[in-house]
């Protein structure tokens, strides 16, 4: 029997100890003999949040299944706990040994979203991990960081001795190799190992590992910055650590291991289900979009291994519901054979299934006619902006003619929710493309009443409109646009909702909006340089954790620690970058260039669309590697 | 044509923190992966036919917690036990099946009692002689308490609802079999509490660690005081 870290009477305390005690369906448990290496894969964020994740789940998977190498889970434990592990010294374990964290050979965490940095050194502080890589020796594991935000790794460089750019599942049995051979690790021929060493080269193995393609490691630069801020030169230290990396990406997502036997929580988590990821990347070319060209080119996984992969995972997890993973799973090309096959499989299994946000169209009616109750259901779009000018600035390839199409068949077809999302701050945004939004929504509410006879209407049209506030994030061509001032945000949420009310149909809108302060601190993060380091440490000495939660987040201390270190949060944010500014993230290669981003940053503001991947290529420079959508190589 | 089975199951290890709703949810996720014909409510959203004796607070253990179920078709006792045992976390086995009659009433209809036994968290045990104040407690003819119902706090005698009661010198534990009636329903707490409170003492909440041992119905429904065990109930199949 697993000996569990916390005693009894701790997790009788806490709320839902089932966070902390592992020994879920799924979680994999090793025999500590046949084990080189132990690695800790972490997200920052409470077990609910961090078990809904695919991507460490695909992680965890592809490192079990090495022989030698031991993967646990880690999360950031919650505000009760955390304060009962500080006050009672109980260092932060993994979930499946229940072992401390510290004593592991790797901790890997994913950034996921900027509002979780303080939240790593929530897990280093607790791990007894020193939070700054310069401070870290012998004893303590290497700390590496992949997923999304490591493209700008910057504001928090100073607290991981390595990142992983790109696609995780290509080069970690090349860096555990490395690692296994700086340790002294060695195989004796019958599974055993012999003992790593303790005095070991660890500055050596960073080294080394920098040479490995995809890794960075950011104690290997040197970053100097002019009399504008901005930053004058960023350098390898030594010649043979390369200038640029590039992002790693899957070849063949067929070929790549995926978790058909995920764990399985005990405790309802945010996305309680079986996932099946049907494609990554994006044809479409939406501006504002980082996932759409960090996970470039679009490559698609075959109908005949999902199908497969179906079976394994509804035999394995007993869930009860399924879904769709991808960034616009309409553009799938494979779908309506997919959905047959999971409506006669889910059918039969009394599985569910969740359909991901599909374009709403004669097709995904019919098929969400036939999975879903249509009276619970609502229909959702996001046309991101309330004018066809500004959804041309954004290139998003959705007309008011597509949404009253798909909206006049759902209404017919019994549906009367109707869900808009949008977002507020877009570059070269105007008061009229504000008020289009209520504009847009009131026709909506309009074409129901005009589309459904009285007599045939299943009570009245409900319209949820939400707004974000535009974030700009690196690799996209709103990289070099400058972000909103709080204030302004303020300022035009006041003017949709005013607009939204002077409508003839308002009664049957609902508005809701984010907040302000937490999108500019996002912002700052997603474009910020390595100065940021000592902020995010100051702001978490002060207390500040669990910033994506808002009830947690503390923007005045925030802002005073922005004050105390003498830097400006809107240096950040509010600037347009020219083309030549290097930009913090520019040593980084997601492998779409530079002048294409340039090019479509120009060409939003001449209000000019281009088009998808299938309908024509735009030379974004993926196409070199002739993967995927991309036409192939000769 | 479906049939109605008696699922007995303990709980120990680190499923004692899962409380009763995941657990639940823990079972029909299990049914999947075990392949059980389990029959389905109808509608939209179809649910299994599965109903538990009585919950179980979160960190009591226990070697006799029971579910009924209903399936489509039946294979035997062994297969079941050993499709579902094969697909368990480690903290729950299942013990027995058996196949009830229709008209047998499921389990949380037909459970009056339930047996425990109640020892101490190293370090919590008690300052007094717990063989002198249990048997103190337990040759009282009344032991009258005031316990919060959701009403309001009423006054009841605790003695007419223990129906057994006894100390364990080898393990300075207690055994107790208690009403666990829908309208009666006592935890070994409660009754521990008042036996602190008689000593002058007051229980801390994690000096106890209770396992549920069993639960049992009436063996004839028109006599009261006479036990079965749920897990007797039923025929092997």
């Amino acid at each position: 029997m697993r000996k569990l870290a916390l005693r009894d009477e701790i997790l009788l305390k806490v709320e839902k100890p089932a966070r902390y005690i592992g020994g879920e369906i799924g979680s994999i448990q090793k025999n500590m003999d046949q084990v080189s290496i132990r690695f800790a894969m972490c997200f920052p964020d409470v077990y609910e949040i961090g078990m809904s994740h695919l991507g460490i789940q695909i992680l965890y998977d592809m490192l079990n299944r090495m022989d030698d190498v031991w993967c646990e889970r880690v999360y950031s434990p919650w505000t009760d706990l955390d304060e009962i592990m500080r006050k009672e010294n109980i260092p932060l374990f993994a979930l499946e040994s229940q072992e401390p964290v510290r004593g592991f050979d790797f901790l890997g965490i994913t950034l996921q979203y900027e509002m979780c940095y303080t939240n790593i050194l929530q897990v280093l502080d607790l791990a007894g991990i020193p939070l700054l890589s310069t401070e870290r020796g012998c004893d303590d594991p290497i700390v590496i960081g992949g997923g999304p935000c490591s493209y700008n790794p910057e504001p928090i460089a100073d607290f991981f001795d390595l990142f992983y750019i790109g696609e995780g599942e290509n080069r970690y049995g090349e860096l555990l190799t490395l690692y296994r051979k700086f340790r002294g690790i060695a195989e004796d021929g019958r599974g055993h190992f012999s003992e790593r060493k303790n005095e070991w080269d660890r500055e050596g193995f960073l080294r080394e590992a920098a040479k490995i393609p995809g890794i960075y490691a950011p104690s290997l630069y040197d970053v100097s910055y002019g009399e504008d801020g901005c930053i004058a030169s960023f350098t390898p230290k030594y010649d043979d650590i390369p200038a640029v990396i590039e992002k790693e990406m899957v070849e063949d997502l067929d070929s790549s291991p995926y978790p058909t036997a995920p764990v399985v929580p005990f405790i309802r988590v945010t996305q309680d289900r079986m996932t099946l990821e049907i494609m990554r990347g994006c044809i479409r070319g939406c501006r504002f979009c980082q996932a759409g060209q960090l996970y470039k080119p679009l490559r698609e996984r075959s109908t005949q291994v999902l199908k497969k992969y179906a079976r394994e995972l509804m035999k394995n997890t007993g869930h009860e519901e399924i879904s769709l993973s991808s960034l616009s799973s309409s553009d799938y090309t494979g779908l309506p054979e997919l959905l047959d096959f999971l409506m006669e499989e889910c059918g039969r299994q009394k599985v569910n299934i969740a359909l991901p946000s599909l374009r709403i169209d004669a097709f995904s009616l019919d098929v969400m006619n036939k999975v879903q109750d249509v009276k619970k259901s609502s229909l959702t779009f996001a046309p991101e902006a309330g004018t066809q000018r500004m959804r041309n600035v954004i290139n998003k390839g959705l007309t008011q003619e597509d949404i009253e199409g798909g909206a006049r068949e759902a209404f017919l077809g019994g549906w009367n929710k109707v869900k808009l999302y949008f977002m507020l701050g877009l570059p070269g945004e105007t008061t009229e493309d504000i008020q289009g939004i209520a504009h847009l929504a009131n026709d909506i509410a309009k074409l129901y009443y005009d589309t459904v006879p009285k007599e045939e209407r299943k009570g009245k049209i409900q319209i949820t409109v939400s707004t974000s506030f535009f974030v700009p994030k690196p690799f996209t061509p709103f990289q070099w646009a400058p972000m909103d001032r709080p204030e302004m945000f303020t300022q035009k949420a006041a003017i949709c909702k005013e607009e939204i009310r002077a409508q003839l149909n308002q009664k049957s809108i609902k508005y809701n909006w984010h907040d302000a302060d937490t999108s500019i601190m996002e912002g700052v993060f997603a474009r910020g340089d390595r100065r940021l380091c000592k902020v995010i440490l100051r702001a978490y000495e002060a207390g500040c954790f669990y910033d994506a939660w808002t009830e947690y987040y503390k923007h005045d201390v925030w802002m005073q620690c922005f004050e105390e270190e003498g830097i400006d949060p809107y240096f950040y944010t509010e600037r347009e970058r020219t083309k030549e500014e290097i930009l913090p993230w520019d040593f980084i290669s997601c492998k779409v260039s530079r002048s294409f981003l340039w090019r479509e940053w120009e060409k939003s503001k001449c209000e000019e669309v281009s088009t998808n991947c299938r309908e024509g290529c735009q030379g974004c420079g993926m196409a070199a590697y002739g993967l995927g959508i991309c036409p192939k190589r000769k | 044509m479906a049939y109605k089975l008696r699922i007995k199951f303990n709980k120990y290890a680190h499923m004692i923190f899962i409380g009763h709703l995941d657990l639940m949810r823990y079972f029909q996720k299990a049914m999947r992966r075990g392949g059980v014909d389990i029959s389905y409510s109808e509608g939209f959203s179809p649910h299994q036919i599965m109903s538990f004796a009585q919950p179980l607070g979160v960190g009591i253990y226990s070697d006799g917690e029971y579910m009924d179920i209903s399936v489509n078709s039946l294979t035997s006792e062994q297969q079941l036990k050993d499709a579902l045992n094969g697909v368990m976390s480690e903290g729950v086995d299942i013990l027995s099946v058996k196949l009830l009659a229709d008209k047998t009433p499921n389990s949380m209809a037909s459970v009056v009692a339930a047996s425990y036994f109640v020892a101490f968290r190293e370090g919590y045990e008690p300052d007094f002689d717990l063989a002198k104040a249990a048997a103190d407690f337990y040759a009282q003819d009344k032991i009258m308490i005031e316990k919060e119902t959701k009403k309001g706090t009423r006054t009841l005698d605790l003695k007419e609802h223990i129906y057994s009661f006894s100390y364990d010198p080898d393990k300075n534990s207690l055994y107790m079999l208690l009403d666990a009636s829908s309208g009666g329903n006592i935890k070994p707490s409660l009754v521990m509490e008042q036996l602190y409170r008689e000593q002058g003492r007051e229980l801390g909440e994690f000096d106890l660690i209770v396992t549920r041992e069993d639960m049992f119905a009436l063996k004839d429904p028109d006599k009261p005081g006479v036990f079965i065990s749920l897990g007797e109930i039923g025929d092997s199949y």
